[in-house]
């Protein structure tokens, strides 16, 4: 198994996310520099948070064009894993391998703090490993989190079961208000995944609360999913 | 030459004295060109010369067996064991602050990251002390506004954790309103070995030019913004300050670190206050070397820029390297990959002279080291102020004083200086790199750990300026005091100080003398508190028409855990501990008046600024701290939190809101003394420590043994909040209600912005 992290030159959570797969995880895990096309050894490829190249513009506007993401596009679409985090998600939003966009957070506001995700659903990659409606303590650290998708795309969502995670209390109800669901996200939607599974996004940093200082470990069972799949795949 | 002749106006429009300007012609030989004459202004300015300060510094301690390396480098650099070092440092970006609030802040933020990583130290941790005027004006809210989305801004992009900082917001008096404060503090860790100087080496070798081109931004920026006071057209100066861009520097951090790795790299500079003019100059001096530089190979933003305009522009993120001969392609390759601009402009020489040509045209050739180091220095005149005739508070009856408590301390909690910095802090991403152990709002410090070691930092900044406006010396030992007393809180050492010392006008012998008093104060806490001082930064000329701001020195101090799995948060953990005070002394009744006037409490419920800050026994709390340190080291601490502004029962509170659960407490006050100054008086070494039945008998034993008191005040509960004085409840109600007040406070008055 070899797993590779993304390094957009204004990505800035590549060495948490690298640290936890190869570090906390012990997997074998590699760098892959933007403007490489090189991913295909790969079993699953992670896009991390940060401001890919800046994000003056929208956000991951640019890192959409970018070499890397045209063969993280090929790759998806033969199957492979890929996991989008914050900024790695809006990424895969812009490069329509997810649905939906990103809008400033209700408060027009950058927003760093522990939320509740309830795991909506069970069998994907990324969450596998957790119990159904498991909530996990996990932070956020965004800007533009607010997801947002014509109500079309909403009802196919729910269809077809892509929503992965939504905001939620700390005991599992959804509730549309600023403690639970900071950013005003559409139908408290905090991460979703591509009709066919491979591909999933969240705005919350699993990646953050991964080990035991960190105030949680819950983001850890994401990652222990999703190379529990790998390895049975 | 083409520039314009130097006259005596111009020689002032510069911000030089005659007798300066006499200085640089006995240096030269001759007189300036344009060009030399700007070169000199800046260096020779109060912010990078530091002419008034130098003479008070000096009684600064700056040694010790952890210091690598004190004040005159980028940033100071400490030993923190594992082969490790911590490079950290604190600057003032206060007058472009106040000029464009985001801007101002954000490039703040740039300017000390590149301080750290031009030492070879990857960022680990961003804090920053703020002070604003009061936010009923909405001016000073659009400030806080502004200043906290700039650091936000610059901070998150890049991609290092905000962890900590302070913030007060005082009234007119402060002189905050027309004058806020915005001190960035930095910290980095490096390998020992790798720790890198800025000392231009090795004749012949390439000087590099790396990052954002250069434009007309800025020029002037430090000589004219921080080296002169304020008045009505100081909103003229907005040109002059540098706008951010965090993108860039985060390609230069990296390319940078990155290029380290090769070897290649001889030294490397930052071009923040003066540029280019600074960089050349203080490497060569440094190194013992020359350096000739070409300008028309400096990449520009702007077509027709003079030599003047290039050796004096402010544009941020730029660096300068000097790579070793015939390995430049090494280092290029380097930056070329991370996208960045770079191109050699010039090479170190061996005749210790900075030659600035422009097309082969000499604008400037200055022997480096008199520039750097020869600017006059000033011993300048200090005058004791005379005695204030003030009004001091009278404590209300106790009936009064008892019917009044709820709601006296319901506004205390709410008032903006106490309430809950969480509107602030959530606006900054504090927990990026997963390093942050106790973030904001969780301890007495940040604490981080190192990945690959057990070793934890934690850094905290602290400096009352109103306690130093009505003491400087007195204000000064409290604020190194309170800033040991965070650290030993969260169960860490403290290690070493960086300092930004915000006054007004030196030139005025009172400003001079608060100046002095700090120092000395400074330097008698540090020195019993086994702190150094690595660095820091002076920030003079804090003044608007006339007015000073509040003398207000920040202490930025760094402590170290040996494991940083041991340390305790400020937050109570779980109902039915003991809730211990530990160093509780009698109060001087005779000073009492005068210490309870300088209080928050007096501040925000009486409207009263006056008397003198408590009085410290600065070996007593040095007992203090090595006894909380140790509970924690053995143990038997559950929680410790520092009593600082509105005294025990805001500390008791805070210490009650966790930052998930909402714990109470009862406890039990006695004692003579007036109800106000038991609940909300402000004395120092004090700290609340919670404590579980099994290790309580062991505390006590420890506090004995430290000759520390420690009063056993009573118990955390679920949500119960009721205070007993002399016999009587004068406090009872439920925890909920303060957490509410305590946590809405700010938010309430800076959302008035918006709303």
């Amino acid at each position: 198994m070899k797993l590779g992290v993304v390094v957009f030159p204004g990505s800035n959570c590549d060495h948490d996310a690298f640290h936890v797969l190869h570090d906390v995880l012990g997997q074998p895990t590699e760098w892959v520099w933007h403007e490489s096309t090189h991913i295909h050894h790969l079993d699953a490829v992670i896009l991390p948070g940060g401001f890919a190249y800046g994000d003056y513009l929208r956000t991951g506007a640019i890192a959409s064009h970018s070499p890397v993401m045209g063969a993280v596009k090929k790759f998806a679409r033969a199957g492979g894993v890929v996991l989008g985090i914050c900024n790695g998600f809006q990424i895969l939003l812009e490069s329509g391998l997810l649905p939906g966009a990103m809008l400033r957070n209700r408060r027009l506001k950058f927003l760093c703090r522990f939320v509740h995700l309830r795991v909506e659903n069970t069998a994907t990659p990324f969450t596998s490993a957790c119990r159904p409606a498991q909530v996990l303590k996990i932070p956020i650290a965004h800007m533009e989190g607010n997801y947002y998708a014509d109500a079309a795309t909403v009802r196919e969502l729910e269809r077809h079961q892509q929503i992965v995670f939504r905001y939620a209390t700390p005991a599992g109800e959804i509730v549309d208000d600023e403690e639970s669901n900071p950013n005003g996200a559409l139908a408290n939607i905090a991460g979703i995944a591509n009709r066919e599974r491979n591909v999933g996004g969240l705005m919350p940093h699993p990646e953050r609360a991964s080990e035991p200082l960190m105030g949680s470990t819950d983001g850890l069972v994401l990652f222990q999913s999703m190379i529990a799949s790998l390895v049975s795949k | 030459m083409s520039e314009a002749a130097v006259t005596a106006d111009l020689v002032a429009q510069h911000g030089l004295t005659a007798e300066e300007y006499e200085g640089i012609k006995e240096i030269l030989g001759r007189e300036p060109t344009l060009t030399e004459l700007g070169i000199f202004s800046v260096m020779w300015s109060e912010h990078c010369s530091y002419k008034s300060s130098k003479v008070h510094l000096k009684r600064l301690p700056t040694t010790g067996p952890q210091v690598l390396q004190g004040p005159g480098e980028n940033a100071g650099v400490v030993d923190i064991g594992d082969g490790l070092a911590a490079v950290f440092k604190i600057e003032s970006h206060n007058h472009p602050s106040f000029v464009e609030p985001f801007q101002g802040a954000a490039t703040g933020v740039g300017g000390i990251l590149r301080d750290i990583f031009t030492m070879g130290a990857r960022p680990l941790a961003i804090l920053d002390a703020l002070r604003f005027g009061s936010l009923d004006n909405p001016k000073n809210r659009s400030l806080a506004e502004g200043v906290v989305s700039g650091i936000a801004f610059y901070g998150n992009c890049i991609g290092v954790p905000t962890v900590g900082g302070d913030v007060y917001f005082d009234p007119e008096a402060s002189g905050y309103a027309h004058n806020p404060l915005v001190n960035p503090l930095c910290l980095g860790v490096a390998p020992r070995e790798k720790i890198f100087f800025a000392r231009a080496r090795g004749v012949g070798n390439p000087v590099i030019y790396v990052g954002a081109k250069t434009g007309r931004d800025g020029i002037h920026g430090a000589s004219l913004l921080a080296s002169a006071e304020f008045d009505e057209t100081s909103q003229q100066k907005r040109p002059n300050v540098q706008i951010g861009d965090p993108f860039l520097e985060k390609l230069l951090l990296e390319a940078l670190l990155e290029g380290l790795e090769t070897g290649a790299i001889v030294a490397l500079q930052d071009m923040g206050a003066a540029g280019l003019t600074c960089s050349t100059c203080e490497m060569s001096a440094r190194g013992g070397t020359g350096m000739e530089i070409e300008l028309e190979r400096v990449p520009q933003r702007e077509d027709g820029m003079t030599p003047y305009e290039i050796m004096l522009s402010e544009s941020q993120e730029r660096m300068l390297v000097v790579a070793e001969n015939g390995r430049e392609e090494e280092i290029l390759s380097v930056f070329r990959k991370w996208g960045l601009d770079a191109v050699i402009i010039g090479q170190v020489t061996a005749d210790g002279r900075l030659r600035v040509r422009h097309y082969g045209e000499v604008a400037a050739d200055i022997p480096a080291r008199p520039l750097a180091d020869d600017c006059p220095v000033y011993n300048r005149p200090l005058a004791v102020p005379p005695p204030r005739i003030e009004k001091l508070i009278e404590f209300a009856p106790e009936t009064v004083a008892r019917r009044e408590l709820p709601e006296n301390f319901l506004r205390l909690l709410a008032s903006p200086t106490l309430a809950s910095k969480r509107w602030i802090f959530q606006q900054y991403d504090h927990t990026v790199r997963t390093n942050t152990v106790l973030g904001p709002g969780q301890g007495d410090a940040a604490v981080l750990r190192l990945k690959g070691t057990r070793i934890g930092l934690a850094l905290t900044v602290d400096g009352n300026g109103r306690y130093c406006s009505l003491n400087p010396r007195r204000g000064a030992q409290l604020a190194v005091a309170e800033a040991a007393r965070n650290l030993v809180c969260v169960g860490a050492r403290p290690w070493a100080v960086t300092n930004c010392l915000n006054f007004g006008n030196p030139e005025k012998s009172e400003i001079m003398w608060q100046f002095s008093e700090v120092i000395e104060g400074m330097a008698e806490a540090c020195r019993v508190f086994g702190t150094p001082v690595t660095g820091g930064n002076v920030s003079f000329y804090n003044e608007t028409r006339g007015k000073a701001i509040y003398p207000t020195p920040v202490i930025g101090m760094l402590g170290v855990l040996e494991e940083v799995e041991r340390c305790v948060g400020a937050g109570f953990r779980s109902s039915g501990n003991t809730i211990v005070l530990l160093g509780v002394r009698p109060f001087n009744r005779e000073e009492l008046e005068q210490t309870f006037s300088s209080s928050e409490y007096a501040k925000s419920i009486r409207g009263l600024v006056a008397g003198q800050p408590p009085e410290i026994d600065l070996a007593y709390e040095k007992r203090v701290h090595d006894c909380c340190l140790e509970a924690i080291r053995r143990g038997y601490v559950a929680a410790a939190h520092d009593l600082s502004e509105g005294g025990l029962l805001v500390a008791l509170a805070e210490a009650c809101f966790g930052v998930e659960s909402k714990l109470g407490a009862v406890v039990t006050l006695a004692g003579e003394l007036p109800l106000e100054a038991v609940c909300f008086g402000e004395e120092p070494s004090r700290i609340l420590l919670e404590v579980d039945e099994q290790h309580l008998a062991d505390l006590l034993g420890l506090a004995a043994q430290y000759q520390v008191e420690a009063r056993q005040l009573g118990w955390t509960t679920a949500g119960e909040f009721r205070v007993h004085f002399n016999g009587n409840i004068v406090l009872d109600g439920d925890v909920a209600h303060l957490a509410e007040a305590w946590g809405t406070g700010l938010a309430r008055q800076m959302q008035a912005v918006s709303g």
